[in-house]
């Protein structure tokens, strides 16, 4: 059984070649080997959409939690700030 | 000796504590270490602050020290890491039969959010966050050094000390456990 014949039927290593696309790059040998897999296989087309959704959610998420800003208590800046200025003295 | 044309730290305070605070607490999810990172920063900033050549802004230099610090957390929590990796190629059984083939109970199926824009669906959002904190630590650092820093490969590898290989199954891993949780939790 040829190398490509396993593939086929081999959804361990389908999604592991659709993460690879993901955040890596793919060979053109393994490139052909998904395009054959995800071709015959509707479970593994579902996780490869969803798989390309989670990834741009999670950096969304990430995005997000910075733009929306947790911020500090005052008291804990002006102590920092008075840290900072007794540094500056001492040289 | 302070290049005091260039760095403003009486300034730093105001201009940029809750800007690095953020970006900290989002990275490691812990709030005294956060906090206690965003002193660190700034007293480090202080100590080579005659390195700085202004070549960028004070903020994203300083953004730039907080950065190297986090993954030195990253780096603590994972020590182990090779263990985890094996942990992880056993756990993959749970999802396939050895031929490859999906074992039915974790077929992936549609979650009904993959033509919608889940991007805003807050609930889908918070669920999200809770299957990653159901992740263990060693995987979930990888995973956000990737996505959140967009770290190259070559540089988590380097800073976890793990082979390129036992990256992508971690990775892989991740992946099919957050997608799983998703599923179980949201259908």
């Amino acid at each position: 059984m040829g190398a490509l014949k396993k593939i086929i039927y081999n959804c361990k290593r389908a999604t592991f070649l659709i993460e690879k696309k993901l955040i890596g790059r793919l060979t053109l040998r393994e490139k052909m080997e998904l395009h054959i897999h995800l071709f015959g296989c509707s479970v593994c087309r579902v996780f490869d959409k969803q798989s390309a959704l989670i990834n741009q959610m999670v950096q969304q998420l990430f995005k997000s939690t910075k733009d929306n800003g947790a911020h500090l208590d005052d008291t804990f800046k002006q102590d920092l700030q008075h840290r900072i200025e007794d540094e500056l003295n001492k040289n | 000796m302070l290049a005091t044309s260039l760095l403003n730290p009486h300034k730093w305070v105001d201009n940029h504590a809750d800007y690095l605070y953020a970006y900290a607490i989002s990275r490691i999810s812990d709030d005294e270490q956060a906090r206690d990172l965003v002193q660190e920063v700034f007293l480090a900033a202080l100590e080579k602050a005659d390195k700085f050549e202004g070549k960028s802004s004070e903020r994203t230099w300083l953004t730039a020290i907080l950065k190297n610090k986090i993954i030195d957390i990253y780096r603590k929590r994972s020590s182990g890491l090779n263990n985890a990796v094996k942990v992880a190629e056993k756990e993959q059984e749970d999802f396939f039969y050895d031929d490859g083939h999906w074992r039915e109970e974790h077929y992936p199926r549609e979650m009904g959010i993959e033509d919608n824009d889940p991007l805003h669906n807050k609930e889908f959002n918070q669920v999200l966050q809770r299957c990653m904190k159901k992740l263990p630590d060693l995987w979930l650092t990888v995973f956000t050094m990737k996505h959140m820093e967009d770290e190259s490969t070559e540089n988590i590898c380097t800073e976890l000390k793990v082979s390129s290989a036992n990256f992508w199954v971690i990775i892989h891993r991740t992946k099919l456990n957050l997608r799983a949780c998703l599923q179980k939790t949201w259908i």
